[in-house]
């Protein structure tokens, strides 16, 4: 209140000198930082700005997709983001590369007037005449959900179990190492096969992800413990510890600050392994049959042989995605572990 | 014991070419995102045949980033921006990189910090030895034996002071002593005339610190080498040294034999160093030198040492001092001499 | 405070160890055996996963598989319903779910897996046998292949003195390393084998071709193993190249790289015997950890392939529900890689000198 009492009788130019060089300082203080940082660390941007995109696109796509359609208003699919059910496009659209493709032989083929108008199918139609935009709308996020998923509880139950064993020593450190020891070295792929088969029923995302999470979480929690086994030498927690302060408070006041990168790159790096498991998974045949997870989309690709249909337009685009996906997650992982060990940083 | 007030001679070389080493006008500055960072800043001194010369500092103060230079083992974002490292009457910095790996070791060796782990920790202390022998034999000579080899290595070990069955262990096997008189083995290993020792003593305990230098001494008068020394411990530099020069925020500020500068501190800053050294007089009470090093990011205008410096006057806010030679290997950078001059 | 006491009133303990309880201390103390020990206690945590999961479910499909197959008849009929029966006899519900354990765990360690559901009276060894060839052939090969190449492109990527073009073949290796192998199989194929037509897009040697040991079949072999082998292999090179390269950077903060510069040493030693040599540890650590993701990644190159491997064999019994083959697969993978990580982290002290055979 004081600083607008303050300008109120300022003239015009001074109030734009005045704004110029409070966003100076902001700039300089909150803005240039980050860019300093970004200079130094381009992969951590790098990869953010390319999840960032990837997760942007999607949102814009849902949302121009999940228009209520007026001549679909009722029925079961409404929208054409809905049209990955079989047969959410007409019949004879099956098959279609992408409509802009208008070189395509598929659709050069066609009568002028069967032709899709230039948008219709942005990635075209699979063998059932599915919209492939749609699927892969739709397959994105729950492709991500379940990566996010597996990454926060594994990283979750990985820290816990690290602090109990670093913590408590004895009895429950050897446990737990010995039970990380041993979930390491067997796939987890393998076990949630098993898992899969012996359930019989098909698994959603999120319960894809809590099983991802179930064997993925050893490797959490390896990398924090051997990282709280080094704080836990540091004088500054000695020091603590003899002060008197409870192990709890110096868990979180003395260590976490420290360990936050790790934990942060355990957590991309666990989300990363569990998008590459949950569509090997997918792919094998054992993922949820009614949904349209990208994992799914290339177990369909298999099914149907879609290279040998020549139908490129249904495994490229998610290929991209997948890629783009991974590429961004292991970007940023670099990125955090330049920020946590600084000798990366001289070089990068 | 090294006694050191007989060797203290200041005006012995008077020629140019009589110097081991000279360097003149060195910079060697670091390119940060924040802007350039002077580490050390036209710095020029001479190293004789056999001379002990130490530098002494605050840490930051550029000594070891100057060491280092001498040797052209400044890394990125580190540069040589300027001077000249003579060698006789050849230009380190002007040297190809091959070059320059034919001289180090052979003609001068770097004893490096003992905190650090020098030694390659998956090779065996004997062939870390060998292989600096190995490849620094001279194009016309054929490669020795591995007797020879072992006799060397057996001879340098002991000449260090360690058992010669310390060449079939790694690194982690000793202790840190043992592992500076190796990297001591490794530095002497082909008579090199010059020792760069850039605080060999540093993480030792005080008794091993001792048994370091006098190793380093009893080796330097053997090879008749000139070492340079790098520390900040002005009691065990002085014990050690003939020469000493005194580095401040990237500058030499003042050089002088031993006995001259402890007698006679010419730079306010060299005087407060040598009254914050600890002594056996109880009735003096421990000084230490006020304020902080600055940041040689942002440097005072004028003389470095001007926010701590008690005879500091107007003119030092506004003149960076220059470089005056007083005698024969003694000098100062401050405007309470170089006005004494020009009176 | 207390043992302290206790044992200086009783010298025995103190001057002369019971020679059993040394050799015991000894003997599990011993690096070997604690990493033979964790090798067996890995095989048997997965063993009593796999055996418990049913029982803990409650459900048994199984049983309900066996009993669709028997209900379906046919010319498998009479052997389906004796192998109901001898399934029942050796898992079913008239035997003390303790007893059903040993007897499992009996089989296991006889490496005996059972009869195929839908091969049957084939055995699951019989099936593994016949796959198991391919796959170990493609993986050995192309693993060992991409870790020798990504190792040599990561330490050359990652070093200071390397010419600058080299930096330009940072991005597609961690592209390369960042694709799954089946994707990176589905973009080959595509190129290959379809736009190309160049090389053959499944199985391992041409349909009617029966494998004997003649020139030309193992040339049509080879052919067929092209494109799984570099789908496996790019993206593992990739994935070495990438951890390399950031070790070598590491390395290279090093204080000992210093001296190496500073005793003159050449380049190409200084590079080898300093810089890789020091690199290459944590890479034989990571090859233990990551061999099962690299291993899980090729199983599903072989299925994309068709290529007649474990992997594609896997996938066809779980299209099919064959359990008992689901069950001696996976057990079969799992022991194979258990065994090639403790080869492993027996090796790993040979190469580094401050891990020790006998750590207390």
């Amino acid at each position: 209140m004081a600083r607008a009492a303050g300008t109120r009788n300022l003239t015009m130019g001074t109030r734009i000198r005045l704004a110029r060089r409070r966003w100076g300082i902001f700039f300089q203080e909150r803005i240039e930082p980050i860019f300093l940082y970004g200079r130094r660390n381009p992969s951590l941007i790098v990869g953010l700005a390319m999840l960032g995109a990837l997760l942007f696109f999607t949102v814009i796509g849902i949302l121009v997709y999940g228009q209520t359609e007026p001549h679909l208003a009722g029925r079961a699919q409404q929208s054409r983001l809905d049209a990955y059910v079989s047969s959410g496009a007409p019949v004879q659209d099956k098959r279609l590369p992408p409509s802009w493709c208008t070189w395509c032989e598929d659709i050069v083929e066609r009568e002028p007037d069967e032709r899709p108008s230039l948008f219709q199918y942005p990635m075209g139609t699979d063998t059932q005449s599915r919209d492939l935009f749609a699927t892969n709308l739709r397959g994105i996020p729950l492709t991500l959900g379940t990566g996010l998923i597996a990454g926060l509880l594994s990283v979750g139950i990985g820290t816990v179990t690290a602090f109990i064993a670093a913590y408590y020593r004895g009895v429950p450190d050897v446990l737990i190492r010995l039970l990380t020891d041993v979930g390491i070295s067997i796939p987890g792929l393998l076990i949630l096969i098993i898992i899969r088969i012996q359930l019989g029923t098909e698994l959603v995302w999120w319960q894809l992800g809590a099983g991802l999470a179930a064997v993925g979480w050893v490797f959490s929690s390896r990398t924090v413990r051997s990282q709280v086994l080094v704080l836990r030498e540091q004088p500054y927690v000695e020091i603590a510890r003899q002060s008197g302060m409870s192990g709890l408070a110096i868990i979180f006041r003395e260590m976490m600050p420290n360990l936050i990168p790790y934990i942060t790159a355990s957590f991309v790096g666990s989300v990363a392994g569990s998008i590459l498991a949950s569509i090997g998974l997918e792919a094998l045949g054992l993922g949820d049959f009614s949904s349209p997870s990208l994992g799914m989309t290339v177990y369909w690709v298999i099914q149907f042989g879609a290279i040998t249909l020549g139908m490129w337009w249904w495994w490229l685009f998610p290929l991209v995605f997948i890629v783009i996906i991974f590429v961004s997650l292991f970007l940023i992982s670099a990125g955090l572990d330049e920020w946590s060990n600084p000798r990366l940083r001289r070089q990068a | 014991m090294v006694t050191t007030e007989q060797d203290a001679r200041p005006d012995v070389a008077s020629n140019a070419d009589d110097y081991a080493l000279r360097v003149e006008g060195l910079k060697v500055y670091y390119g940060t995102p924040r802007g350039l960072v002077k580490a050390v800043d036209d710095v020029s001194f001479n190293l004789r045949p056999g001379e002990r010369f130490a530098l002494v500092g605050e840490s930051g103060s550029g000594k070891s980033t100057l060491a280092m230079a001498i040797m052209r083992l400044t890394r990125e974002p580190g540069h040589i921006a300027g001077g000249h490292i003579y060698l006789g009457d050849r230009d380190l910095v002007e040297m190809e990189e091959k070059e320059i790996r034919s001289i180090r070791l052979s003609e001068m060796a770097l004893v490096p910090q003992g905190a650090m782990n020098s030694l390659n920790p998956v090779m065996r202390v004997g062939d870390q030895i060998i292989d600096g022998i190995m490849d620094h034999v001279p194009p016309g000579e054929g490669t020795p034996n591995r007797t020879q080899l072992n006799t060397r290595i057996h001879d340098l070990l002991v000449r260090v002071g360690l058992d010669p069955t310390v060449s079939r262990l790694h690194p982690h096997e000793l202790s840190g002593g043992m592992k500076q008189r190796v990297a001591m083995a490794i530095a002497i290993s082909l008579n090199p005339h010059i020792i760069v020792a850039d605080e060999p003593t540093s993480a030792l305990d005080v008794v091993v610190q001792r048994q370091i230098m006098q190793t380093l001494g009893r080796l330097q008068e053997g090879l008749d080498a000139a070492v340079l020394l790098v520390g900040h411990d002005m009691g065990l530099v002085a014990q050690f040294a003939d020469t000493i020069g005194v580095m401040y925020a990237g500058k030499l500020v003042e050089v002088g034999s031993v006995p001259d500068v402890f007698k006679d501190p010419k730079h306010p800053y060299t005087k407060l160093l040598i009254q914050s050294l600890p002594s056996f007089d109880i009735s003096r009470q421990f000084v230490g030198i006020p304020g902080m090093q600055p940041a040689l990011l942002n440097l005072p205008p004028g003389c470095a040492f001007n926010p701590r410096c008690p005879s500091v006057h107007e003119r030092c806010f506004r003149e960076v001092p220059e470089y005056l030679n007083l005698d024969v290997g003694r000098g100062v950078a401050c405007h309470l001499f170089d006005e004494e001059a020009a009176n | 405070m207390v043992t302290r006491t206790n044992a200086r009133r009783n010298p025995a303990l103190n001057s002369r160890p019971n020679p059993v309880v040394a050799f015991v201390v000894a003997f599990f103390g011993n690096f070997i055996v604690q990493r033979f020990l964790l090798f067996l206690l890995t095989i048997w945590v997965a063993a009593t996963v796999i055996f418990m999961l049913p029982r803990l479910t409650g459900q048994d499909p199984v049983k309900e598989k066996l009993l669709l197959e028997a209900q379906r008849g046919g010319s498998v009929q009479a052997g389906m319903n004796e192998m109901a029966k001898e399934y029942s006899a050796r898992l079913g519900l008239d035997l003390p779910l303790h007893v059903q354990y040993v007897n499992y765990l009996s089989d296991l360690s006889r490496l005996q897996f059972g009869y195929s559901i839908a091969y049957f009276p084939r055995t699951v060894n019989e099936i593994i046998a016949d796959s198991i060839i391919w796959s170990l052939g493609l993986m050995t090969v192309t693993l060992s292949l991409a870790f020798v190449l990504g190792t040599g492109a990561g330490a050359l990527l990652g070093w200071s003195r390397s010419p600058g073009w080299l930096s330009y073949a940072f991005m597609p290796l961690l592209t390369l390393s960042a694709i799954p192998q089946y994707m990176l199989g589905l973009v080959l194929m595509f190129i290959f084998a379809i736009i190309l037509n160049l090389l053959p897009f499944f199985g391992a040697y041409s349909p009617g071709n029966l494998p004997e040991w003649s020139l030309s079949f193992v040339l049509d072999m080879l052919k067929h193993a092209i494109l799984p082998a570099l789908s496996i292999l790019f993206s593992a090179v990739g994935f070495w190249a990438i951890g390399m390269r950031g070790m070598m950077i590491n390395t290279q903060g090093e204080d000992f790289m210093v001296q190496a510069d500073a005793k003159g040493l050449n380049g190409a030693r200084i590079f080898v015997r300093y810089a890789i040599r020091n690199a290459l540890l944590p890479q034989v650590t990571g090859l233990a950890i990551s061999f099962g993701t690299l291993l899980t990644g090729a199983v599903l190159v072989e299925v994309l392939f068709q290529y007649p491997g474990l992997g594609n064999t896997l996938f066809y019994a779980i299209r099919v529900s064959d359990f008992f083959q689901i069950t001696g697969i996976v057990m079969t993978i799992i022991i194979s890689l258990s065994l090639a990580t403790m080869v492993i982290d027996l090796v790993y002290p040979l190469i580094d000198p401050r891990v020790k055979y006998s750590q207390n």
